[in-house]
């Protein structure tokens, strides 16, 4: 009732804005003095309130890298919890103006539902979850067991897609939030937790008993998780896109939420250039010169974030994998800024 | 909207006289109706016309060829065949046709509930109707999401896994749901069914013929015991000469679960628990108002006349008591099928959790999905009023 009450009020707000959309959201971010962004509605690492209310994760830290960019202050962003299913729907209908919530890029959601991924900031991919009791090792194993998913994911397509290609059978229990699968897979309802690796292991340390579920090794797909837009506003677009990479680009050159103060005093034009003393500085997007410090002063690096939220210096213990820049063989990659 | 008519026709016929157009109070208000009427359509085309330019501007896909397109996500339940190769038209009546599965296992159930709680609570026996009043008290006063969540995670939490499944009568039951041997007719089954409803027909014909007959001489004839004979004895015998047509499969544990046989899955359980329950004590207290306004001298006149008392029932507190009770019974059925969308907190894929969930955010057409299943829960209630109204219509007081 809830669920389909906002969808509701999204529809009828995509029904009846006006020219809401003339104005670009950097210029009514700017006006608010706030960000708007969406996250989950409970996902250790990626975006979870601490015990004080205060959210935090990998994903909440692209949301606080763009207010440190756009309005200097990393700690002006509201965050509005979402379920998967309310996600775009949100962001279509102007509710929130990032939607930094784990979130897969795919080409249907970046051509036909009218958003645009700026970059990926977790590249994960499905896998499995089961208990130890099962036996199972694989998941080839898993021939009619009951999975628990959650509503409106790719993961719903990949288990899909998987089984069929296997020719093998399952049935699908579907929850509204990784929460309540996390419930059903506790209670014995289903066999498998399915769900992006990163997931799983989040979810596993909130279980009654981590130590009796097992992550079975497969991997059945690409997730690349990143914040998503609204498209037809590339002035904020950009904004998203390079608050994101500056974080990238803040780790290659070792520019650190401790040491950014020091580094004004470098002679390496790349660090000079990050730190708004020259090159592009921010005229081209429409911020201060100093957004790219801001965002390393407040925030911290990339990989700053993903060791505190989802990596050794966290609960989870996830490696970076694939998830390392490039010059340490992962994918992270991100385009010089000059 | 509605103009009050009868001060209008008087003030026409002393105003109208004046000869001005606007003193005149019934082309007044024509005006003003029409003038409404317009302002509203304007309203919708703006809404129309800005929905659209701004769904375009947004580079959002509209239209419904999204309904051709293959679906790709499985489905827990589903009355008709459904792969994941389907298209997403198809998830659409999966998933109607779950909600309507629920919302008649349920009203059947917290009709038959609430009758009985209706009368338990009026019954002279102290603890009977003690206790059909704490029921009703205590479940009709909690929010039903908390007892679809009472049914679904309490309940199932204390069910057992499916190898130490509880079994009885050839049925098991574990955490996955109650797996029950299926009837399969074989060949010559369907001369089961032409004899059901060949029986169901006699009985018809032979209620009027025994209504006629009573009426006319007075005499009466056991048409509740024919009526039986006809509707079960019939097909039992054609069954028999048949030379039983049916096989029976039995659920067997295959590898993760029971295979075969006819499942039925927790979550529909709880969902169906939870409406029938809540609803039912809606309706305990429905029932009991009718029969309470049954006035004291009807019962007192039917005795007087030596009715015995399954006939004082029947032909006189009943009757008057149903005009009561059947307009207030309707906004429960209704109440209880638009209740059912809250399966989606359980699990249970109903019209909301597989259509406006999983297909509205694969497809991303939020405006058309929510239309559609809009349009779907306005057409059961309406078909659903229709009904109950002809219904009442039958039962109302003939007033001559």
């Amino acid at each position: 009732m809830m669920k389909t009450s906002l969808i509701t009020a999204a529809i009828l707000s995509v029904s009846f804005a006006g020219h809401a959309l003339a104005e670009g959201t950097l210029d009514a971010v700017k006006a608010r003095g706030i960000v708007q962004c969406g996250v989950t509605t409970g996902l250790a690492g990626f975006s979870n309130p601490d015990e004080k209310g205060n959210w935090e994760g990998l994903d909440v830290d692209v949301c606080r890298a763009v207010a440190a960019a756009a309005l200097g202050d990393a700690k002006k962003v509201k965050y509005i919890p979402l379920t998967a299913k309310e996600r775009f729907t949100a962001l279509q209908s102007g509710e929130i103006d990032i939607l930094s919530r784990n979130t897969t890029w795919t080409q249907t959601r970046d051509t036909q539902l009218g958003l645009n991924f700026a970059g990926v900031n977790y590249y994960d991919g499905q896998g499995f979850m089961v208990s130890k009791k099962l036996g199972v090792s694989s998941a080839k194993e898993l021939d009619g067991a009951a999975f628990c998913i959650q509503a409106g994911t790719t993961t719903e397509l990949n288990l899909a897609s998987y089984f069929r290609q296997h020719g093998m059978s399952f049935s699908p229990v579907v929850f509204d939030t990784s929460d309540q699968t996390a419930k059903g897979f506790d209670a014995g309802r289903c066999d498998v937790l399915t769900s992006d690796q990163s997931q799983l292991y989040a979810i596993r340390i909130k279980l009654e008993k981590p130590d009796d579920a097992l992550v079975l090794p497969e991997v059945i797909s690409k997730e690349p998780l990143g914040p998503v837009v609204r498209q037809g506003d590339d002035q904020w677009f950009n904004v998203v896109k390079w608050s994101y990479n500056a974080m990238l680009n803040a780790e290659e050159l070792g520019i650190t939420s401790a040491n950014a103060d020091e580094m004004m005093k470098s002679n390496n034009p790349e660090v000079r250039g990050f730190l708004g003393l020259e090159g592009p500085k921010g005229a081209g997007l429409e911020l201060n010169d100093d957004w790219a410090y801001q965002i390393v002063k407040q925030v911290g690096n990339y990989g700053e974030s993903f060791e505190n939220n989802v990596g050794m210096n966290s609960p989870l213990k996830i490696s970076r994998g694939l998830n390392a820049l490039w010059v340490n063989g992962g994918l992270q990659y991100a385009p010089p800024m000059r | 909207m509605s103009t009050p008519d009868r001060s209008n026709k008087e003030n026409s016929a002393t105003q109208s006289s004046s000869g001005s157009f606007w003193n005149d109070p019934d082309k007044r208000s024509l005006v003003f109706q029409v003038l409404l009427v317009l302002g509203l359509a304007a309203v919708f085309l703006y809404i129309i016309n800005n929905t659209l330019t701004n769904l375009e501007q947004r580079g959002i896909t509209t239209g419904f060829a999204f309904l051709d397109v293959e679906a790709g996500f499985g489905i827990l339940q589903s009355l008709i065949p459904y792969t994941e190769t389907d298209s997403y038209g198809r998830t659409f009546l999966v998933g109607l046709l779950n909600t309507i599965l629920v919302s008649v296992l349920g009203i059947i159930a917290a009709t038959f509930l609430g009758f009985f709680l209706g009368v338990g609570r009026l019954s002279k026996n102290w603890l009977i109707s003690k206790v059909c009043t704490v029921y009703i008290e205590i479940f009709r006063n909690i929010p039903l999401l908390l007892q679809i969540f009472f049914w679904y995670y309490a309940v199932l939490r204390t069910l057992p896994s499916p190898r130490q499944s509880i079994e009885f009568l050839g049925s098991f039951l574990n955490i996955r749901g109650l797996y029950m041997p299926e009837l399969v007719g074989t060949g010559g089954f369907n001369v089961v069914w032409i004899a059901f409803f060949a029986g169901l027909v006699a009985t018809w014909l032979m209620k009027r013929w025994a209504d006629k007959r009573h009426d006319d001489t007075g005499q009466e004839f056991p048409t509740l015991y024919a009526g039986l004979g006809l509707i079960l004895g019939l097909p039992f015998i054609v069954f028999l000469i048949m030379g039983m047509p049916l096989t029976v499969e039995h659920p067997e544990l295959k590898g993760f679960n029971f295979v075969g046989g006819m499942v039925l899955i927790p979550e529909l359980m709880a969902l169906w628990f939870a409406l029938t329950i809540y609803t039912a004590a809606f309706i305990a207290e429905i029932v009991r108002g009718g029969i309470l306004s049954v006035p004291g001298g009807q019962l007192e006149a039917a005795s007087a006349l030596g009715l015995p008392r399954g006939k004082t029932l029947r032909f006189i507190i009943l009757p008057q008591a149903l005009r009561v009770i059947i307009p207030p019974l309707t906004s429960q059925y209704l109440n209880l099928t638009k209740n059912s969308s809250l399966a989606t907190a359980i699990g249970y894929p109903d019209l909301v959790s597989v259509f406006a969930g999983t297909t509205l955010n694969q497809t991303g057409q939020a405006i058309e999905v929510i239309f559609m299943t809009m349009a779907v829960y306005l057409t059961l209630s309406i078909l659903t009023s229709i009904f109950m109204n002809w219904y009442n219509s039958r039962k109302a007081l003939i007033e001559r």
